[in-house]
């Protein structure tokens, strides 16, 4: 993924992104190629640096062929698609039944005093991202968080602390696929 | 240990693999049924079974397939649904991570009962991780020959594709995945046409669960009639059972339908019974969506049967004593637990669901959730009480999918059996406080 252009303002993606993303289209019948549309913009939040810019949703809808209003109606209805910029690590927290039964508040209210940010913010220096999100099917290894495509489960609040210097050493994008 | 049919080979060494999963009689239901059934045959062995939607309607699988048009020259479409979204579920997460390829001759077979040739797995976004196990089964499958052009020599095309989702719960909802997988916004449709009918592109489409799916391939293999001695009654067979919430064994078991409730808290072999030796205070047996129970009615019937895990048996009674199997997601809370508060948890995950379609559940969520929010805040009326419920009277029945439902009979059941939990809420707003609804990790105070 090296050779994308990474400016936002005119993305392309990178040759074998491309590649894929035609990979992907021949998946649906022919005339079909709309149904690539979620894939598609998975790939590019990943490489457009976590969000969809309204540049990003433009150049999709060019590459499948559909109005860009098609793009932005679907980009706004998934939680996975960020419209707003985020940190370079994006941290989702279970909040629903059995993660809340077990905890999750805890987990929040300290991630929240840890970064100095409440949920839905992101830290200063752009490294993280609180996100509370609905159930992610780890009820029985509850309470957990997802970091990119990354389930950590079974969460006390110093497994919390040392994923958190982790994640700030490894000072990568967190990205879904 | 009762009977176990998807998940005997759970724990084997690289069961993950197409050639582990082979040498433990893996693809033996592919090569059974291509060779040596024809599709209608294979629709009947299904009916035979009495294998019901594990996704948590409990539809008959062999009905919902016989129910497929086949206009001539008009493809048919299997999609799988694997969007498991309802809070407390996480059989097909295991069951897709541990035997990917138990989903995959599941799909081959079901797709040649079917006649479809081409297929598709919607998977939620966030089970990313399981896309790539799953893809790479499909990619082993292609390589032996189970998938793809004339498959062992028998003539019938199957391409299989998995299809992310990206964070949506009413995608669950076969219009409304559909409707995804066409790449739209994930708003239920108008039924009819069913998907049989009018599906993916507008052609004869059937969604099922992944382990209604999975549940094909030992029905191919022992027989539908053989499959339909295991379990009781019209529950027939296994089922997965995602148990989580208080209790010292939290995980996924399958259980022979018809194992009583009691043996599956208590016993060492399923629950291991309530965490921290506290006392059983109320189960959600089904998912969210279903209504929940107090422990004595969840163990017992009105009638003082015992309850057993099956359709049947945890429906005894109705909504007014019973409760649904669901989904299997099987949510278990201690006696410190409030219902009042749980109740606001769940209100708020439907009100963030709700695709806003319909009226009644776009305004009814969002106003239940305002008001439950109110009586935890210690500003909650009298009226309050009287008013949820007919706010949920209104949502319920009302709306163009089960969503509505699902946000109504939570709010009517907690209503219903800890009616008395709500008024002390309201009457002495200054004991919600000390109420503890959860367990603190690492025993911190929240903040």
């Amino acid at each position: 993924m090296n050779n994308s252009s990474t400016n936002i303002e005119n993305p392309v993606f990178s040759t074998e992104s491309l590649a894929l993303v035609h990979k992907i289209m021949k998946r649906y019948p022919e005339g079909k190629q709309k149904s690539a549309l979620i894939p598609v913009l998975h790939l590019a939040q990943a490489e457009f640096g976590g969000w969809l810019s309204p540049k990003v949703m433009d150049y999709v809808a060019s590459l499948l062929s559909i109005q860009p209003i098609e793009v932005y109606e679907v980009a706004s209805f998934y939680t996975m698609f960020n419209l707003k910029p985020v940190g370079k690590c994006l941290i989702e927290v279970c909040r629903t039944s059995s993660c809340w039964l077990l905890g999750a508040e805890d987990i929040v209210h300290h991630i929240e005093r840890k970064l100095n940010i409440k949920e839905g913010e992101t830290t200063t220096d752009g490294m993280f991202t609180l996100k509370t999100v609905e159930c992610l099917g780890s009820c029985g290894t509850a309470p957990m968080m997802m970091v990119g495509a990354d389930f950590h489960e079974n969460l006390t609040l110093e497994k919390v602390d040392d994923l958190l210097e982790k994640f700030r050493v490894e000072n990568k994008q967190s990205r879904y696929c | 240990m009762g009977k176990k049919l998807l998940l005997a080979n759970d724990h084997v060494p690289g069961i993950q693999s197409l050639d582990v999963y082979s040498k433990h009689g893996g693809y033996a239901a592919v090569e059974k049924a291509l060779k040596t059934m024809t599709p209608d045959a294979l629709v009947e062995e299904v009916k035979t079974s009495g294998l019901r939607g594990r996704g948590g309607a409990g539809f008959p699988t062999g009905m919902k397939w016989s129910f497929l048009a086949k206009p001539e020259g008009v493809p048919r479409y299997l999609v799988c649904n694997a969007d498991e979204s309802e809070p407390g579920t996480f059989k097909d997460r295991y069951l897709m991570e541990r035997i990917p390829h138990l989903l995959i001759e599941g799909m081959i077979v079901s797709s040649f009962a079917l006649g479809a040739n081409t297929s598709y797995i919607y998977i939620r976004g966030e089970y990313f991780y399981i896309v790539r196990i799953l893809e790479k089964a499909i990619e082993e499958a292609y390589a032996a020959g189970y998938l793809g052009k004339n498959i062992l020599g028998t003539g019938y095309d199957l391409d299989l594709y998995v299809h992310p989702g990206a964070g949506a719960y009413i995608c669950g909802e076969e219009t409304a995945l559909i409707e995804s997988l066409e790449g739209k916004r994930g708003n239920p449709r108008i039924k009819p046409p069913f998907p049989a009918v009018k599906g993916l592109y507008q052609c004869p489409t059937v969604v099922n669960n992944v382990e209604t799916i999975a549940a094909v391939v030992p029905i191919v293999n022992m027989g539908g009639a053989e499959y339909a001695k295991i379990g009781i009654g019209r529950s027939t067979g296994t089922k997965l059972i995602s148990a989580s919430g208080h209790i010292n064994k939290p995980g996924v078991y399958e259980i022979e339908l018809g194992v009583p409730v009691e043996e599956f808290i208590y016993s060492e072999e399923y629950c291991g019974g309530i965490k921290n030796g506290k006392k059983l205070k109320a189960v959600v047996a089904g998912g969210s969506s279903v209504p929940i129970l107090p422990g004595e009615l969840i163990l017992k019937t009105a009638q003082g049967e015992p309850r057993l895990m099956s359709y049947e048996s945890l429906a005894d009674g109705g909504f007014a004593t019973g409760t649904m199997l669901g989904s299997g997601g099987f949510i278990v809370m201690d006696e410190t637990s409030s219902i009042v508060k749980n109740l606001w948890n769940f209100t708020r995950f439907y009100h963030h669901e709700s695709c806003g379609q319909c009226s009644p559940c776009r305004e009814g969520t969002g106003w239940m959730e305002k008001i439950l929010h109110r009586i935890m805040d210690g500003h909650g009326k009298q009226s309050d009480i009287d008013l949820l419920w007919d706010l949920q009277k209104n949502i319920e029945g009302k709306t163009i999918c089960p969503l509505g439902d699902a946000a109504a009979w939570p709010v009517a059941s907690a209503i219903r059996h800890f009616r008395a939990e709500f008024e002390a809420y309201v009457n002495n707003p200054g004991s919600i406080k000390e109420v503890r609804h959860y367990y603190s990790v690492n025993n911190l105070q929240p903040a």
